[in-house]
């Protein structure tokens, strides 16, 4: 493990890259010259990463003039935690974490309760309290477009009326970089940075930049189980073994982090991201299918994103 | 955590370009089909999408037992239920000659401003037509708004080749059709191809059916397309994004350059101050540049303390950009409220927010002939040429010479709603050359002659609600103080100043700028004025209020109820307009918009009008309008 800062490496971009990182450099300090109180949604994982990373550069010599937050539903990975503390600490950026209170004492969880109601009570109305508690009119998140056919037409400022609800057909629209961040009492923006960025993209970057990752993108031998199908990590005991469920140690990797009975992971051998990112090149599946979350139902994911889904 | 660092052992970075490009066209005529077939034929469908495509072309599809590949596309449930296109998709490839970005616009035409949407981002433009149908309306709308916002290039894609049997002849008479109209477009390259989104011809793979078509398939024309613009060829624009100001040692100015080179050394000025400085570092993360170029977001220092902020244009001293309050310019208009001349809208430009106003609408455009129509307002995806005066005079250059500093929105002040896009023509000379007279008298010394402050009293209500029985009154009572008045009444106005005007929203739009100006002149003679007008619209009299200095305009709501106006009915005009006689009269089929916060209520307990008027002196001295 080493604590170098980001190596000066724009020489090393190329100029797709180059040209994706001053969009979103620009796109970042839009939102701090025009909002009050903004936030950077930091999930942990590599986008965040990148984005956080971005962050860093577009107020250089300043420190980003706003706080990280955190929506803890419980049951992320231990060593995505382990990366989020040793992150905010080597970077001195102001985290904060919320995880939703009536969410715990209702003893939600993603493995009894279903990822769909587990989604909305603990990640969605737990995002909602943050924002609202905190006061925040801009909040920015990881999403890109390739991800997802209803996140291809999302805005890079996404305007929510009060209650945060998002509404497909009342968008501003977008032209230019004439972004138009004027909101009126209660009504706050999502930004979204990282919008023109592709998977690929993002791990070119991360390697070019040499930004830390969490290990569980990398290939190791792990400790899996095999539920519907998909190679799930048990990563503490809560999770119990099904009649007939056993542990078995194989080659795997993550390809999308979220909770962890709600993440599949890949028999990969890719243990380095020169060989992630040539695995990715050879793949057949997208980063998505090992996220249980949008199976749940058709445009499962417009859906979630009117009530309020990142 | 893991660092990455291995990447030291990484392949050469690639070295690819990026092409942004839009496809656009009439309903149906196969634009996300054919991105669909891009992505496809590209491998970037991948399995599980392909299955999720497989479950919703049964569901959804549009061509029987085949996948439908729009659907890889439109990706929000209207748009799957209707099989149409209704918001702008973004979607993402790579050839190992280039990566692409499209944007997927919808061909209706009540969706028009998404599709002006990605264009204004885009390089190109791939215009489909329908092989069967030929030239359609959205086929000249859409390549008119594309040469409007600055693409030179177009690719025509005669789509459906399958359904006319693949005739040449066909293909060739579309495209001497659409050469024909394009002509006055000045586009700076057209390239017909004639293809089959649903089938794949000619899109990647050359095809078999066409052996009379001998240029190159869509992808090898979008991989040669030279779309260099040369922005960094162009004089410097740096638009000042942001005040850096970490501590008292340093104060950077974060920003894109826009166009031009800056280097360390060069001699600059702020366009609209016309102050001088010469540029000390060019700051990044990964340390000192020795230049930066158009696109490059960076953090420039100066080496003289001089006043900058946010919205400031930084340019080389010797190649300013113009600095004007007037000029003309295109404007589409986005909003379902129509566009009102006189109106106040906040102006969106390079980094800065100014208010602004439409002064006149010299015509529209019928997309379908380029021919000017008369106008008086711009309807929602209409198109006109427009003169506009900002509050404050603001750096620009002509968009055809510079798309990142020639552009603009116009956002509607209550709504917030993004309600139009301009691109300047040119400066207006009468607002470049006409310096103002600096006068010998000017107001404070009116004022210490008068003995009170001049201000605008402006009464607003619905008719009859007794806003000019009380202004008569003020004034009677102010004049016997020894103020100076002026009353403007909105009967007596009609019959001289605006004799022209009638009464449709545009109308009294104007009628309020035109006395709001007046009244703004007597404000510099040092009077009060007394304003009687029923002034429906909050954007008109937040308009006036903005004319003057925050403490001299005094909004009086004369706040009796319709109930009471309607009773009273002192001209019988009610009643007349509840037959239907008058129209667009106010509280009956035009509405009214209470003020939200005004200086002074009246008229909502009954009080004799002399009683009210003695509230509205009150009030004055309070203000120390009058001793
Ligand atoms: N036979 C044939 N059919 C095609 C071709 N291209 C598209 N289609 C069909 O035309 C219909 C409309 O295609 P879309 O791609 O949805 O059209 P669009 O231009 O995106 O439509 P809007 O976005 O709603 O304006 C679908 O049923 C397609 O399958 C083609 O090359 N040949
Ligand atoms: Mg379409």
């Amino acid at each position: 493990m080493s604590t170098s800062t980001p190596s000066p490496s724009g020489t090393r971009l190329s100029p797709h890259l180059r040209q994706l990182e001053s969009e979103s450099i620009g796109i970042l300090r839009e939102v701090v010259a025009e909002f009050h109180n903004p936030v950077m949604l930091y999930s942990i994982g590599k986008d965040s990463g990148v984005m956080l990373h971005l962050a860093l550069k577009a107020f250089h010599p300043a420190k980003p003039p706003f706080p990280l937050l955190h929506i803890d539903t419980g049951w992320k990975f231990r060593a995505m935690i382990e990366h989020r503390d040793q992150i905010c600490a080597r970077y001195g950026v102001k985290l904060l974490v919320h995880t939703n209170p009536d969410g715990l004492a209702r003893g939600i969880n993603p493995i009894t309760c279903g990822s769909q109601l587990h989604t909305q009570v603990m990640k969605t109305e737990a995002l909602k309290q943050a924002l609202d508690k905190w006061q925040f009119d801009a909040a920015f998140g990881g999403a890109r477009r390739d991800e997802e056919k209803s996140r291809a037409k999302e805005r890079i400022f996404s305007f929510r009326s009060a209650g945060h609800v998002w509404d497909p057909r009342n968008q501003r629209p977008e032209l230019w970089n004439l972004y138009n961040t004027r909101i009126s009492q209660g009504e706050t923006i999502r930004v979204f940075p990282l919008s023109n960025w592709t998977e690929l993209d993002i791990w070119q970057y991360t390697r070019a930049q040499n930004i830390p990752v969490v290990p569980l993108y990398f290939a190791a031998a792990r400790p899996v189980i095999e539920r519907d199908g998909q190679l799930i990590m048990r990563d503490d005991e809560r999770m119990a073994l099904k009649p007939g469920e056993r542990e078995q140690v194989r080659m795997v990797r993550f390809r999308s982090l979220g909770c962890y009975p709600l993440s599949a992971a890949i028999e990969s051998q890719a243990a380095t991201i020169d060989e992630v990112i040539a695995e990715m090149l050879a793949t057949r599946t997208s980063e998505r299918s090992g996220r249980l979350i949008d199976t749940d139902e058709a445009a499962s994911m417009e859906k979630k994103k009117r009530d309020g889904y990142f | 955590m893991t660092d990455t660092s291995d990447s030291a052992a990484a392949g050469a970075a690639e070295r690819k370009e990026l092409l942004r490009f839009l496809t656009c066209g009439s309903v149906d005529d196969g634009k996300s089909t054919l991105i669909g077939r891009l992505l496809y034929d590209t491998q970037l469908v991948l399995d599980d999408q392909l299955a999720a495509l497989e479950r919703d072309s049964r569901k959804h599809g549009t061509t029987g037992e085949d996948l439908d590949l729009a659907l890889l596309v439109d990706g929000l449930q209207a748009e799957r239920e209707q099989g149409i296109t209704i918001d702008v998709a973004y979607r993402f490839f790579a050839t190992p000659r280039r990566s692409f970005i499209v944007a997927d616009t919808p061909g209706h035409e009540q969706y028009t401003r998404n599709m002006a949407t990605g264009a204004s981002n885009s390089q190109a433009a791939v215009i489909l037509i329908d092989a069967r149908k030929g030239v359609l309306t959205q086929t000249r709308r859409h390549s008119y708004i594309c040469a409007l916002l600055g693409i030179k290039h177009v690719v025509l894609a005669v789509n459906k080749i399958d359904l006319v049997d693949f005739s040449g002849e066909r293909f060739h008479r579309i495209v001497a059709d659409y050469l024909g109209f394009a002509e006055p477009l000045k586009l700076r390259s057209i390239t017909s191809i004639p293809l089959s989104a649903r089938f794949g011809d000619n899109v990647i793979r050359r095809s078999e059916r066409t052996g009379w078509y001998e240029g190159p398939t869509l992808i090898e024309h979008l991989e040669a397309l030279d779309v260099s613009e040369e922005l960094a060829g162009k004089p410097l624009r740096f638009p000042v994004q942001w005040v850096n100001r970490p501590d008292l040692d340093f104060r950077g100015f974060a920003g894109t350059v826009a166009s031009g080179v800056v280097r360390p050394g060069d001699r600059v000025v702020v366009a609209e101050s016309g102050r001088e400085s010469r540029v000390e570092r060019i700051v990044t993360a990964d340390g000192d540049l020795s230049e930066a170029r158009a696109g490059d977001a960076v953090t420039l220092t100066l080496t003289d303390e001089v006043d900058v902020a946010r919205g400031d244009v930084l340019a080389h001293a010797d190649a300013r950009p113009e600095v004007v309050d007037q000029f003309a310019a295109d404007v589409l208009w986005m909003s379902e409220e129509p566009m009102l001349p006189g109106r106040s809208y906040l102006m969106r430009i390079g980094t800065r927010y100014v208010p602004a106003r439409i002064t006149s609408l010299k015509h529209k455009t019928d997309v379908n002939t380029l021919e000017h129509i008369a106008a008086k307002t711009l309807g929602l995806n209409e198109i006109g040429s427009c003169n506009l005066s900002t509050a404050t005079p603001v750096a620009f250059d002509p968009y055809a010479e510079n798309r990142a500093t020639g552009a603009f929105v116009l956002i509607d002040r209550f709504t917030n709603a993004t309600a139009g896009a301009g691109m300047i023509s040119f400066g207006l000379r009468r607002a470049t050359n006409i310096h103002r007279q600096a006068l010998l008298v000017d107001k404070s010394a009116r004022v210490r002659l008068n003995g009170h402050r001049p201000a605008i009293l402006w009464f607003t209500g619905l008719s009859g609600s007794g806003k000019s029985t009380i202004a008569n009154i003020v004034e009677r009572e102010l004049h016997a103080l020894g103020a100076h008045t002026y009353m403007l009444d909105g009967d007596n106005v009609r019959h001289g100043l605006n004799r022209d005007l009638g009464f449709t929203d545009a109308d009294r739009v104007e009628n309020i700028r035109r006395v709001g100006e007046v009244a703004k002149l007597f404000v510099d003679a040092g009077a009060i004025v007394l304003c009687s007008f029923i002034s429906p619209f909050r954007a008109e009299r937040r308009m006036v209020r903005e004319l003057v200095a925050a403490q001299e305009f005094i909004e009086v709501f004369v706040d009796t109820s319709l109930e009471e106006c309607k009773r009273r009915d002192p001209k019988g005009l009610y009643a007349r307009a509840l037959e239907g006689k008058i129209k667009n009269f106010t509280g009956i089929d035009s509405p009214y918009e209470p003020p939200e916060e005004p200086e002074i209520v009246l008229g909502r307990s009954p009080l004799a009008p002399e009683e009210e008027a003695r509230r509205v002196l009150e009030a004055l001295k309070a203000r120390q309008i009058i001793g």
